[in-house]
């Protein structure tokens, strides 16, 4: 395959890593209408990048890390605080993004590209990418296996789910420091602005064909394999930055499901 | 009647507000307990003690070791987003057990409600039409059934309804009645129910539980509504129960005697 360049092969392999993972977090994501907390981690998610130059780290390393910190801190705040849920992250998703931005701009030792966190620079990728998105994959099935029933209970009510026997609050802490690590590893695919539109899109556009979680989920898994192939294929032809290439396929299936007739 | 689930002092505060003062109860296999009182009384907040949802700031409860509780929540919302049918949300409430399927289907939710434990309680619950429905699309009246069915496929010893009959018509709430007390006296259930409306509920009620943030009145449905306590709270409501008095015990008689005479005093002077 000479004229496929290894390059591309890594930015098509974690494109596709990340669409696959992607898709049993998005479900639970819209279904929970919890799309607002995604956007908030993954505004936030630039502040790993900014600590880890601070800190001199490695920032595959830093980003994950701060994923992981964040997510679980906003977690926590979210159930204790008496402000609106809606307020709060809004508020958080803004403030860390602007303090992510303002530390970035004070390290005046290293040139570095915002705008490839921003909005992807999935030709970027490398092999320990690949690696991480593999073992993030994995991590995803097993939890998953195990918790499929258990997040479909307290999808539909977290009392109930509790009292027939469901450690809601472990489940959902567990789903949340998953989603911030998808969240850290898709930074380079689609950048911290886009990255829930690659959960939410392919499950939104997944909705109008499925009649149960399962279909759904398969359904949302298939459309965002599709976005991601289209997106590369696209953002090659014409130019354009892979990232929003990606999330403009992925509008357009959405679009294109909306001409079904909605199931009743 | 065995002892379920007991209840010793219960205090819980939310930040200084305090929600709930010294209340202590049973719950024995077979015994229809009614939780009354008006909005703001606490009555979700004991519930949510009783569910162990929720730490009471003191007080002890204790539970049978085989406890297995049944709860039907007040109401569910679900998302119009969440592809899911009423047959696939009740085979979500079956317990898990390990042994029920081989392989990798044990995982999903893919096996069948099939045990005909579940297919009865759906039959006389009369919901078998609505199995393959959008559980979003269902009437309240449906959806009380079927949060009923829902409880009951786990069969549990300990049922825990939270305002059962809301939403459903009269003639509905009779049958609804009708059915819980038939489960009780046919799978030996206890029952715990919660309740703003006293119509109808407490005439097969072997205990009712009048909480105002304390228990101020509490005994058979004919005591209580008898209490001063109770008519303070109910008012009216109080008089409209005695309707479904067939007869009436000494103590109302000698109540109305009194207050009779005092009255005609009064006339006189």
């Amino acid at each position: 395959m000479d004229w496929f360049p290894d390059f591309l092969l890594f930015a098509l392999f974690g494109g596709l890593g990340i669409a696959i993972i992607s898709a049993p977090l998005g479900v639970f994501m819209v279904w929970q209408r919890q799309s607002y907390f995604g956007a908030t981690l993954a505004h936030s998610a630039l502040l790993g990048v900014s600590m880890g130059l601070f800190l001199e780290m490695d920032l595959s390393f830093s980003v994950i890390l701060f994923a992981l910190i964040i997510a679980f801190g906003i977690h926590q705040l979210s159930q204790k605080t008496q402000l609106s849920s809606d307020t709060l992250l809004g508020i958080l998703a803004h403030s860390s993004l602007a303090l992510g931005l303002a530390l970035l701009s004070l390290q005046n030792t290293v040139q570095i590209d915002i705008m490839g966190y921003l909005f992807g620079d999935i030709l970027s990728v490398t092999s320990t990418d690949l690696m991480l998105i593999s073992m993030v994959g994995l991590i995803t099935l097993v939890f998953y296996l195990f918790h499929w029933r258990d997040l479909l209970n307290i999808t539909l009510n977290p009392e109930l789910a509790q009292v027939e026997g469901v450690h809601v609050k472990a489940i959902q802490l567990q789903y949340v420091l998953l989603l911030a690590l998808m969240i850290a590893l898709s930074m380079k695919i689609v950048g911290v602005l886009l990255v829930t539109s690659l959960l939410i899109i392919p499950a939104a556009a997944a909705r109008r064909f499925a009649q149960t979680p399962e279909a759904m989920l398969l359904y949302s898994m298939i459309l965002g394999i599709v976005s991601v192939v289209l997106g590369l294929g696209t953002s090659m032809t014409w130019d354009i930055p892979t990232g929003p290439a990606i999330v403009l396929v992925a509008t357009a299936l959405f679009l294109l499901m909306l001409i079904k007739k909605a199931p009743n | 009647m065995s002892l379920l689930i007991k209840a010793e002092h219960i205090s819980h505060q939310f930040a200084q507000t305090e929600v709930l003062n010294n209340v202590s109860l049973e719950i024995h296999s077979g015994e229809i307990v009614t939780l009354i009182g008006p909005n703001g009384a606490g009555k979700s907040t004991l519930l949510k003690i009783l569910l162990n949802l929720l730490q009471p700031t003191a007080g002890k409860v204790t539970r049978r070791s085989d406890l297995n509780i049944g709860f039907m929540p007040q109401k569910i919302q679900i998302d119009p987003t969440f592809p899911m049918t009423v047959g696939n949300f009740l085979n979500l409430g079956r317990p898990k057990r390990n042994n029920d399927t081989n392989g990798w289907k044990r995982f999903f939710n893919f096996s069948a409600h099939d045990t005909t434990e579940i297919q009865e309680v759906i039959d006389e619950l009369n919901i078998r039409h609505l199995l393959n429905q959008p559980i979003q699309k269902v009437s309240g009246g449906q959806m009380q059934r079927i949060l009923l069915a829902r409880a009951l496929i786990r069969e549990p010893n300990l049922l825990v309804l939270d305002e059962p009959v809301q939403g459903v018509d009269l003639q509905g709430q009779t049958e609804l009645y009708h059915y819980i007390n038939e489960l009780r006296k046919r799978r030996n259930l206890g029952i715990l129910m919660v309740s703003h409306d006293l119509h109808i509920v407490m005439r097969n009620t072997d205990q009712v539980l009048c909480l105002n943030q304390h228990l101020c009145c509490s005994g058979t449905p004919q005591t209580v509504s008898q209490t001063p306590e109770f008519i303070a709270i109910f008012g009216q409501a109080g008089n409209e129960l005695a309707l479904y008095e067939h007869h009436h015990d000494h103590d109302q008689c000698d109540m109305a005697h009194g207050h009779h005479h005092a009255h005609s005093t009064s006339d006189k002077e």
